[in-house]
Protein backbone atom coordinates (compact mmCIF):
# COMPACT_ATOMS: atom_id res chain seq x y z
CA UNK A 1 0.00 0.00 0.00
CA UNK A 2 1.04 3.15 -0.78
CA UNK A 3 1.21 4.98 2.72
CA UNK A 4 1.25 9.06 0.41
CA UNK A 5 -1.67 8.37 -1.54
CA UNK A 6 -4.89 10.34 -0.30
CA UNK A 7 -6.88 7.24 0.15
CA UNK A 8 -4.47 5.39 2.31
CA UNK A 9 -4.28 8.31 4.81
CA UNK A 10 -8.03 8.49 5.33
CA UNK A 11 -8.09 4.83 5.62
CA UNK A 12 -5.16 5.18 8.12
CA UNK A 13 -7.35 8.20 10.02
CA UNK A 14 -10.15 6.15 9.88
CA UNK A 15 -8.57 3.22 11.66
CA UNK A 16 -6.61 5.32 13.70
CA UNK A 17 -10.18 7.04 15.25
CA UNK A 18 -11.68 3.30 15.57
CA UNK A 19 -8.91 2.39 17.65
CA UNK A 20 -8.99 5.29 19.94
CA UNK A 21 -12.46 5.00 20.40
CA UNK A 22 -12.53 1.16 20.89
CA UNK A 23 -10.04 2.17 23.40
CA UNK A 24 -12.19 4.29 25.56
CA UNK A 25 -15.04 2.40 25.35
CA UNK A 26 -13.04 -0.90 26.54
CA UNK A 27 -14.77 -0.29 30.27
CA UNK A 28 -16.84 -3.22 31.06
CA UNK A 29 -19.52 -2.90 33.90
CA UNK A 30 -19.40 -6.27 36.04
CA UNK A 31 -22.86 -6.65 36.76
CA UNK A 32 -22.57 -9.56 39.45
CA UNK A 33 -19.97 -7.54 41.45
CA UNK A 34 -22.46 -3.93 41.09
CA UNK A 35 -25.35 -2.68 43.01
CA UNK A 36 -27.64 0.44 42.88
CA UNK A 37 -29.69 0.69 46.03
CA UNK A 38 -31.71 3.55 47.29
CA UNK A 39 -33.13 4.29 50.91
CA UNK A 40 -36.92 5.99 51.45
CA UNK A 41 -37.78 6.69 54.37
CA UNK A 42 -41.79 6.15 55.25
CA UNK A 43 -43.11 7.78 58.44
CA UNK A 44 -39.23 7.55 59.69
CA UNK A 45 -39.15 3.69 58.82
CA UNK A 46 -35.91 3.65 56.13
CA UNK A 47 -37.20 1.74 53.26
CA UNK A 48 -33.96 0.04 51.98
CA UNK A 49 -34.89 -1.37 47.91
CA UNK A 50 -32.09 -1.83 44.70
CA UNK A 51 -32.49 -2.45 40.98
CA UNK A 52 -31.66 -5.68 40.23
CA UNK A 53 -31.42 -4.74 36.30
CA UNK A 54 -28.75 -1.65 35.06
CA UNK A 55 -26.08 -1.15 32.33
CA UNK A 56 -23.38 1.15 31.77
CA UNK A 57 -21.90 2.29 28.89
CA UNK A 58 -18.59 3.82 30.15
CA UNK A 59 -15.57 5.72 28.33
CA UNK A 60 -13.35 6.54 31.04
CA UNK A 61 -9.84 8.09 30.53
CA UNK A 62 -8.57 8.97 33.66
CA UNK A 63 -5.99 11.09 31.35
CA UNK A 64 -8.68 12.17 29.15
CA UNK A 65 -11.46 13.13 31.41
CA UNK A 66 -12.61 15.97 28.78
CA UNK A 67 -13.55 13.07 26.37
CA UNK A 68 -14.73 10.74 29.00
CA UNK A 69 -18.30 10.20 28.85
CA UNK A 70 -20.60 7.71 31.36
CA UNK A 71 -24.04 6.42 30.49
CA UNK A 72 -25.79 5.01 32.97
CA UNK A 73 -29.20 3.03 32.47
CA UNK A 74 -31.41 1.27 35.70
CA UNK A 75 -34.61 -1.01 34.51
CA UNK A 76 -36.96 0.39 36.63
CA UNK A 77 -39.11 -2.66 36.97
CA UNK A 78 -36.12 -4.55 38.44
CA UNK A 79 -36.83 -2.11 41.63
CA UNK A 80 -37.41 -4.05 44.70
CA UNK A 81 -37.94 -3.24 48.37
CA UNK A 82 -37.91 -6.87 49.21
CA UNK A 83 -41.41 -7.54 50.05
CA UNK A 84 -44.13 -8.53 48.08
CA UNK A 85 -46.72 -5.74 48.35
CA UNK A 86 -44.52 -3.37 48.09
CA UNK A 87 -43.04 -4.53 44.88
CA UNK A 88 -46.36 -4.68 43.77
CA UNK A 89 -46.32 -0.99 43.47
CA UNK A 90 -43.54 0.18 42.44
CA UNK A 91 -44.46 -0.20 38.59
CA UNK A 92 -47.24 1.54 39.10
CA UNK A 93 -47.83 4.86 37.35
CA UNK A 94 -48.04 6.70 40.56
CA UNK A 95 -44.60 5.26 41.11
CA UNK A 96 -41.79 4.75 38.37
CA UNK A 97 -44.81 3.79 35.24
CA UNK A 98 -42.86 1.14 34.54
CA UNK A 99 -44.73 0.48 31.25
CA UNK A 100 -44.19 3.91 30.13
CA UNK A 101 -40.67 4.95 31.36
CA UNK A 102 -38.96 1.55 31.64
CA UNK A 103 -35.53 2.96 32.06
CA UNK A 104 -34.24 5.72 34.26
CA UNK A 105 -30.86 7.31 32.91
CA UNK A 106 -27.95 9.10 33.73
CA UNK A 107 -25.42 10.92 30.87
CA UNK A 108 -22.38 12.58 31.85
CA UNK A 109 -21.86 16.19 30.43
CA UNK A 110 -18.66 16.98 32.45
CA UNK A 111 -16.22 15.13 34.58
CA UNK A 112 -14.13 16.89 37.36
CA UNK A 113 -11.42 14.85 39.18
CA UNK A 114 -10.86 16.23 42.80
CA UNK A 115 -7.59 14.25 43.61
CA UNK A 116 -7.18 11.21 45.36
CA UNK A 117 -9.02 9.10 43.28
CA UNK A 118 -12.38 11.30 43.73
CA UNK A 119 -14.47 12.81 41.01
CA UNK A 120 -17.18 14.98 40.35
CA UNK A 121 -19.96 13.85 37.62
CA UNK A 122 -21.71 15.93 36.34
CA UNK A 123 -24.72 15.16 34.18
CA UNK A 124 -28.34 14.70 33.73
CA UNK A 125 -30.67 11.96 35.39
CA UNK A 126 -33.51 11.21 33.76
CA UNK A 127 -36.01 9.37 35.91
CA UNK A 128 -39.95 9.23 34.51
CA UNK A 129 -39.03 11.14 31.49
CA UNK A 130 -38.23 13.94 33.97
CA UNK A 131 -34.91 15.21 33.60
CA UNK A 132 -32.84 17.05 36.44
CA UNK A 133 -28.90 18.29 36.71
CA UNK A 134 -26.79 16.45 39.43
CA UNK A 135 -23.31 16.26 40.02
CA UNK A 136 -22.61 12.83 41.46
CA UNK A 137 -19.61 12.41 43.75
CA UNK A 138 -17.76 9.23 42.59
CA UNK A 139 -15.15 7.74 44.71
CA UNK A 140 -12.87 5.19 42.43
CA UNK A 141 -10.57 2.46 44.22
CA UNK A 142 -8.40 0.01 42.12
CA UNK A 143 -7.47 -3.90 42.73
CA UNK A 144 -6.26 -6.01 39.90
CA UNK A 145 -8.22 -5.19 37.01
CA UNK A 146 -11.27 -4.24 38.59
CA UNK A 147 -12.00 -0.56 39.37
CA UNK A 148 -14.97 -0.01 41.81
CA UNK A 149 -16.49 3.14 41.16
CA UNK A 150 -18.83 4.40 44.65
CA UNK A 151 -21.06 7.12 45.78
CA UNK A 152 -24.13 8.69 47.34
CA UNK A 153 -26.75 10.73 45.41
CA UNK A 154 -29.06 12.27 47.48
CA UNK A 155 -32.45 13.03 45.30
CA UNK A 156 -36.07 14.90 45.87
CA UNK A 157 -38.47 11.97 44.63
CA UNK A 158 -40.87 14.59 43.60
CA UNK A 159 -38.55 16.34 41.49
CA UNK A 160 -39.39 13.00 39.78
CA UNK A 161 -42.71 12.75 40.20
CA UNK A 162 -41.91 9.38 41.77
CA UNK A 163 -45.12 8.73 43.86
CA UNK A 164 -48.20 11.11 42.91
CA UNK A 165 -51.27 11.90 43.80
CA UNK A 166 -52.11 10.33 47.58
CA UNK A 167 -48.40 9.76 47.88
CA UNK A 168 -46.88 12.72 47.13
CA UNK A 169 -47.16 13.56 50.57
CA UNK A 170 -43.87 14.10 52.04
CA UNK A 171 -45.23 13.38 55.77
CA UNK A 172 -45.65 9.98 54.48
CA UNK A 173 -42.69 9.17 52.42
CA UNK A 174 -40.17 11.46 52.52
CA UNK A 175 -38.93 13.44 49.19
CA UNK A 176 -35.42 12.75 50.10
CA UNK A 177 -34.14 9.56 48.77
CA UNK A 178 -30.45 8.81 49.04
CA UNK A 179 -28.91 6.48 46.30
CA UNK A 180 -25.91 4.38 46.31
CA UNK A 181 -24.39 2.86 44.30
CA UNK A 182 -21.31 0.23 43.86
CA UNK A 183 -20.06 -0.13 40.32
CA UNK A 184 -17.65 -2.75 39.51
CA UNK A 185 -15.90 -2.00 35.43
CA UNK A 186 -12.83 -3.92 34.06
CA UNK A 187 -10.69 -1.84 31.61
CA UNK A 188 -10.09 1.35 33.44
CA UNK A 189 -6.91 2.72 33.00
CA UNK A 190 -4.07 3.25 35.99
CA UNK A 191 -5.41 6.37 38.29
CA UNK B 1 -68.00 -7.29 103.20
CA UNK B 2 -67.03 -9.83 105.71
CA UNK B 3 -63.49 -10.23 106.60
CA UNK B 4 -61.82 -13.46 107.03
CA UNK B 5 -60.30 -14.17 110.52
CA UNK B 6 -57.53 -14.95 109.64
CA UNK B 7 -56.58 -11.93 107.59
CA UNK B 8 -55.48 -8.65 109.08
CA UNK B 9 -57.57 -5.50 109.69
CA UNK B 10 -54.97 -3.45 107.17
CA UNK B 11 -55.44 -6.53 104.48
CA UNK B 12 -56.30 -4.89 101.25
CA UNK B 13 -59.66 -5.03 99.94
CA UNK B 14 -58.95 -3.15 96.81
CA UNK B 15 -56.09 -2.96 94.23
CA UNK B 16 -54.17 0.59 94.34
CA UNK B 17 -54.68 3.39 92.47
CA UNK B 18 -51.49 2.67 90.37
CA UNK B 19 -53.05 -0.97 89.49
CA UNK B 20 -56.66 0.32 88.78
CA UNK B 21 -55.29 2.90 86.16
CA UNK B 22 -53.25 0.49 84.84
CA UNK B 23 -55.92 -1.86 84.32
CA UNK B 24 -58.29 0.43 82.98
CA UNK B 25 -56.12 2.36 80.32
CA UNK B 26 -54.03 -0.96 78.78
CA UNK B 27 -57.92 -2.69 78.88
CA UNK B 28 -59.17 -0.12 76.83
CA UNK B 29 -56.17 0.29 74.57
CA UNK B 30 -55.61 -3.52 74.08
CA UNK B 31 -59.72 -3.60 72.73
CA UNK B 32 -58.93 -0.31 70.54
CA UNK B 33 -55.67 -1.54 69.16
CA UNK B 34 -57.06 -5.09 68.80
CA UNK B 35 -59.61 -3.66 66.65
CA UNK B 36 -57.18 -1.19 64.30
CA UNK B 37 -55.69 -4.30 64.19
CA UNK B 38 -58.63 -6.07 62.17
CA UNK B 39 -59.82 -3.42 60.24
CA UNK B 40 -55.91 -2.24 59.00
CA UNK B 41 -55.10 -5.31 57.81
CA UNK B 42 -58.19 -5.49 55.61
CA UNK B 43 -57.48 -2.23 53.93
CA UNK B 44 -55.73 -1.78 50.30
CA UNK B 45 -52.09 -0.48 49.56
CA UNK B 46 -52.26 3.29 50.18
CA UNK B 47 -50.90 6.06 52.54
CA UNK B 48 -54.38 5.64 55.22
CA UNK B 49 -52.84 1.24 55.41
CA UNK B 50 -49.22 2.19 56.18
CA UNK B 51 -50.16 5.58 58.59
CA UNK B 52 -52.36 3.03 60.69
CA UNK B 53 -49.49 0.20 60.72
CA UNK B 54 -47.08 2.80 61.60
CA UNK B 55 -50.12 4.14 65.08
CA UNK B 56 -50.45 0.21 65.46
CA UNK B 57 -46.80 -0.32 65.94
CA UNK B 58 -46.60 2.70 67.91
CA UNK B 59 -49.46 1.67 70.44
CA UNK B 60 -48.26 -1.87 70.55
CA UNK B 61 -44.80 -0.67 72.25
CA UNK B 62 -46.59 1.54 73.99
CA UNK B 63 -48.80 -1.02 75.78
CA UNK B 64 -45.66 -3.30 75.84
CA UNK B 65 -43.29 -0.42 77.80
CA UNK B 66 -46.83 0.22 80.15
CA UNK B 67 -46.93 -3.32 80.51
CA UNK B 68 -43.78 -3.84 82.24
CA UNK B 69 -44.57 -1.14 84.41
CA UNK B 70 -47.70 -3.32 85.45
CA UNK B 71 -46.01 -6.25 85.75
CA UNK B 72 -43.07 -4.53 87.88
CA UNK B 73 -45.97 -3.00 90.23
CA UNK B 74 -47.70 -6.15 90.53
CA UNK B 75 -44.81 -8.24 91.97
CA UNK B 76 -43.85 -5.08 94.09
CA UNK B 77 -47.81 -4.77 95.58
CA UNK B 78 -49.33 -7.74 96.41
CA UNK B 79 -53.38 -7.93 94.97
CA UNK B 80 -56.12 -7.84 97.50
CA UNK B 81 -56.87 -11.48 98.36
CA UNK B 82 -60.11 -12.90 97.12
CA UNK B 83 -62.87 -11.95 100.22
CA UNK B 84 -63.22 -15.56 102.16
CA UNK B 85 -66.25 -15.38 101.47
CA UNK B 86 -65.72 -15.19 98.06
CA UNK B 87 -62.67 -17.99 97.74
CA UNK B 88 -64.51 -20.46 100.13
CA UNK B 89 -67.70 -20.36 97.67
CA UNK B 90 -64.92 -20.83 94.70
CA UNK B 91 -65.06 -24.32 93.27
CA UNK B 92 -60.99 -25.72 92.55
CA UNK B 93 -61.71 -25.30 88.81
CA UNK B 94 -63.13 -21.47 89.09
CA UNK B 95 -59.46 -21.00 91.54
CA UNK B 96 -57.67 -22.79 88.75
CA UNK B 97 -59.35 -20.62 86.09
CA UNK B 98 -58.97 -17.36 88.03
CA UNK B 99 -55.46 -17.64 88.58
CA UNK B 100 -54.77 -19.35 84.93
CA UNK B 101 -56.56 -16.48 82.84
CA UNK B 102 -54.43 -14.03 84.73
CA UNK B 103 -51.25 -15.36 84.21
CA UNK B 104 -52.08 -16.44 80.53
CA UNK B 105 -53.11 -12.74 80.23
CA UNK B 106 -49.85 -11.00 81.11
CA UNK B 107 -47.54 -13.96 79.27
CA UNK B 108 -49.77 -12.09 76.17
CA UNK B 109 -49.30 -8.64 77.07
CA UNK B 110 -45.83 -9.47 76.13
CA UNK B 111 -45.99 -11.89 73.79
CA UNK B 112 -48.40 -10.34 71.12
CA UNK B 113 -46.43 -7.04 70.79
CA UNK B 114 -43.03 -9.16 70.75
CA UNK B 115 -43.96 -11.27 67.97
CA UNK B 116 -45.50 -8.00 66.50
CA UNK B 117 -42.50 -6.56 66.65
CA UNK B 118 -40.36 -9.02 65.69
CA UNK B 119 -42.59 -9.84 62.36
CA UNK B 120 -41.94 -5.90 61.58
CA UNK B 121 -38.02 -6.64 61.99
CA UNK B 122 -37.99 -9.47 59.89
CA UNK B 123 -40.18 -8.24 57.00
CA UNK B 124 -37.45 -5.67 56.84
CA UNK B 125 -39.32 -2.99 58.09
CA UNK B 126 -38.04 -1.60 61.24
CA UNK B 127 -40.69 0.30 63.83
CA UNK B 128 -38.86 3.77 64.26
CA UNK B 129 -41.26 4.65 67.23
CA UNK B 130 -43.30 7.98 66.76
CA UNK B 131 -41.24 8.33 63.51
CA UNK B 132 -38.49 9.82 65.39
CA UNK B 133 -36.72 7.17 67.18
CA UNK B 134 -35.62 3.50 65.18
CA UNK B 135 -35.90 0.65 67.73
CA UNK B 136 -33.67 -2.36 67.49
CA UNK B 137 -34.41 -5.69 65.76
CA UNK B 138 -33.98 -8.58 67.74
CA UNK B 139 -34.23 -10.84 64.90
CA UNK B 140 -32.78 -10.91 61.29
CA UNK B 141 -34.28 -9.78 58.32
CA UNK B 142 -35.39 -12.67 56.84
CA UNK B 143 -38.43 -13.42 54.51
CA UNK B 144 -38.60 -17.20 55.76
CA UNK B 145 -38.70 -15.61 59.30
CA UNK B 146 -41.20 -13.07 58.67
CA UNK B 147 -43.56 -15.28 56.83
CA UNK B 148 -43.13 -17.94 59.80
CA UNK B 149 -43.94 -15.30 62.17
CA UNK B 150 -46.68 -13.85 60.71
CA UNK B 151 -49.40 -15.95 61.62
CA UNK B 152 -48.85 -15.81 64.91
CA UNK B 153 -49.41 -11.85 66.11
CA UNK B 154 -52.68 -13.10 64.80
CA UNK B 155 -53.38 -16.22 66.50
CA UNK B 156 -51.89 -14.92 70.54
CA UNK B 157 -53.89 -11.66 69.48
CA UNK B 158 -56.99 -13.40 69.05
CA UNK B 159 -56.32 -15.93 72.20
CA UNK B 160 -55.53 -12.80 73.96
CA UNK B 161 -59.04 -11.58 72.59
CA UNK B 162 -60.67 -14.42 73.78
CA UNK B 163 -59.33 -14.76 77.19
CA UNK B 164 -60.24 -10.86 77.57
CA UNK B 165 -63.85 -12.01 77.01
CA UNK B 166 -63.36 -14.72 79.58
CA UNK B 167 -62.12 -12.16 81.92
CA UNK B 168 -65.22 -9.59 81.45
CA UNK B 169 -67.85 -13.07 81.06
CA UNK B 170 -66.71 -13.94 84.82
CA UNK B 171 -66.48 -10.17 86.22
CA UNK B 172 -69.82 -9.66 84.45
CA UNK B 173 -70.83 -13.02 86.33
CA UNK B 174 -70.01 -12.36 89.73
CA UNK B 175 -71.37 -8.77 89.67
CA UNK B 176 -74.65 -9.66 88.09
CA UNK B 177 -74.95 -13.30 89.16
CA UNK B 178 -73.52 -13.68 92.43
CA UNK B 179 -73.81 -9.68 93.38
CA UNK B 180 -70.71 -10.40 95.49
CA UNK B 181 -68.90 -7.20 94.72
CA UNK B 182 -66.12 -8.31 93.39
CA UNK B 183 -65.76 -5.82 90.42
CA UNK B 184 -65.40 -2.96 94.25
CA UNK B 185 -61.75 -4.26 93.82
CA UNK B 186 -61.32 -2.71 90.64
CA UNK B 187 -63.50 -0.04 90.44
CA UNK B 188 -61.77 3.37 90.44
CA UNK B 189 -64.30 5.42 92.65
Amino acid sequence: MNLSSPLSRIVLGAALVASAQAALAQQQLVPAQSEVQFTARQMGVPLDGHFKKFSAQVAFDPAKLATSKIAFTVDTGSATLGSRETDAELPKPTWFNVPKFPQAQFESTAIKALGGGKFEVAGKLTIKGNAQNVVVPVALTQSGPTTTATGTLPIKRLAFKIGENEWADTSMVADDVTVKFKLALTGVGKL
Amino acid sequence: MTTSATSTATAPRRYTRTAMLLHWVLGFALIGLFGVGIYMTGLPFSPQRLKLYNWHKWAGVTILVLSALRLLWRATHRPPALPSAMADAMPGWQKLAHHGTHGLLYTLFFAVPLIGWAYSSAAGFPIVFLGLWQLPDFVPVSKELAEAIKPWHQITAFAMAGLVLLHVAAALKHHLIDRDGLLARMRPW
